[in-house]
């Protein structure tokens, strides 16, 4: 039995972001399952301001919510091993600004891109996908600094937080015929979902299509996405 | 000493942008305040934050910091010797500061609008969902002067702008806000005291004023 319980499901992008910090930096952790359509009490006393996952159990302390702030908080209490956010205030700053850009701008741009109805509103939507991959594009070539990840040389919190969406690109882009990174329009960006793929860590955890595909299904049916 | 540039855009009446005044009067840092043009905006927000064109931005020494619990946090960490620590030492107390600033950042805003940009139906769920939100603060408030403990700390620094509405929300929707969340509104009027918090707070009749006209405004 393990120290940290980790409260979610393996469906989940926000949920994968945090299992690739616990394997990064060596933690072992117990998995406990969710089903999103008939939530636990479990999660919704651990939980019930938002009722949604991750949730991190650790030691007998109470649960730690919001994917962005598990992984911090797992980066303050195992510094050592595998450091994903920087320690200079504006790099954590300019680290911080774009991990919410992705959550709350570019990724639920998917989900929206899934639910629309029409040749013209879907076009419109892809549009707006394509400029956010360049605007991450400029992002990663200022942050990897000529090397393979947003983190330099190994992967970092930007890695972990746009990682954990490379599954859902791949539906998005199949079920669209459309590339989200290109390597005309986003080389560095296309080079680094390769790279990602083939590391361990990362594509140990990010679910098949079948299982994202009923998570995409279950959103689309929902009004909130969570 | 080097000077070092620090400038703060800005439009008077975000509370985003108030919450980081309140960090920089904390630490007694000086700094230069630009007034941004909402309705009319200056070439240059597009260049310090080009992503989402908003304020508040923080320039320091060129370099943008854009989003204000993020400023709030560079600030923080930037200054770290000029005051106590907005956050915790402790990483799961910082954790659960974290996680209600940005439950506060992420809900109540959206939520209060529909109190004063809608009717009916959809007023009233604005007007409920803004006391869902603030019972749920105040319930982690309890008994402590502040979400900081004895001092202000994050939490107290990005709900406290708020205050600055309580009026705007009560007088458009009906209802008063201290009879709700007595502990909170208590917590409002203890901040309220503090240097940092009087100097930055806008005054709540020029808020609504402000609200109204835009409401005015919007609808021509």
């Amino acid at each position: 039995m393990s120290e940290i319980k980790l409260l979610g499901s393996a469906a989940s992008p926000f949920v994968n972001r945090v299992q690739f910090v616990l394997n990064l930096k060596s933690m072992d952790y117990d998995f406990i399952n969710e089903n999103l359509t008939c939530k636990s009490e479990l999660l919704l006393t651990s939980n019930p301001v938002l009722k949604k996952v991750p949730v991190l159990l650790h030691a007998n302390k109470p649960p730690i919510c919001e994917s962005l702030i598990i992984i911090e908080y797992l980066d303050e209490i195992e510094p050592n091993i595998h450091k994903i956010l920087p320690t200079d205030p504006s790099d954590r700053a300019y680290n911080r600004f774009w991990a919410c850009y992705i959550d709350n701008k570019f990724a639920p741009l998917y989900l929206e891109l899934s639910r629309a109805q029409g040749k013209d509103v879907k076009e419109a939507l892809k549009h707006k996908i394509i400029k956010g991959s360049q605007l991450l594009e400029e992002a990663f070539v200022k942050f990897s600094k000529g090397e393979g990840y947003f983190g330099g040389h190994d992967i970092g919190y930007l890695d972990v937080v746009l990682g954990c969406y490379m599954g859902l690109t791949k539906i998005v882009e199949k079920g669209n015929e459309f590339k989200v990174f290109d390597e005309v329009r986003t080389p560095k960006l296309a080079e680094w979902v390769k790279r990602m793929w083939l590391h361990d860590v990362i594509k140990s955890n990010i679910p098949g299509e079948d299982i994202l595909m009923n998570l995409l299904l279950l959103k689309c049916k929902s009004s909130r996405v969570s | 000493m080097v000077k070092e540039e620090l400038i703060l855009v800005n439009f008077w009446s975000s509370p985003f942008g108030c919450r980081v005044k309140i960090a920089l009067e904390e630490k007694g840092i000086p700094y230069e305040y630009k007034e941004e043009d909402l309705f009319n905006k200056s070439p240059l927000l597009s260049t310090i934050n080009p992503v989402y064109n908003k304020v508040p931005v923080l320039v320091h020494n060129g370099k943008s910091v854009c989003e204000s619990l993020n400023i709030v946090e560079y600030i923080d960490e930037v200054w770290s010797d000029r005051s106590a620590s907005f956050l915790p030492s402790d990483p799961y107390e910082r954790s659960q500061a974290r996680f209600w600033a940005d439950f506060i950042d992420k809900e109540l805003y959206e939520a209060s609008r529909k109190i004063y940009r809608c009717k009916g139906e959809e007023q009233e769920s604005g007007k409920k969902n803004v006391l869902r939100i603030l019972k749920l603060v105040e319930g982690e408030l309890g008994n402590k002067p502040f979400f900081g403990g004895d001092n202000l700390g994050f939490v107290d620094i990005s709900l406290i702008p708020f205050y600055s509405r309580f009026y705007t929300w009560e007088t458009f929707g009906k209802f008063s806000i201290e009879e709700e969340c007595p502990i909170l509104v208590s917590w409002a009027k203890r901040c309220s005291e503090k240097e940092s918090v009087a100097k930055s707070l806008d005054d709540p009749i020029k808020i609504y004023d402000f609200i109204v006209y835009l409401n005015n405004y919007l609808t021509k």
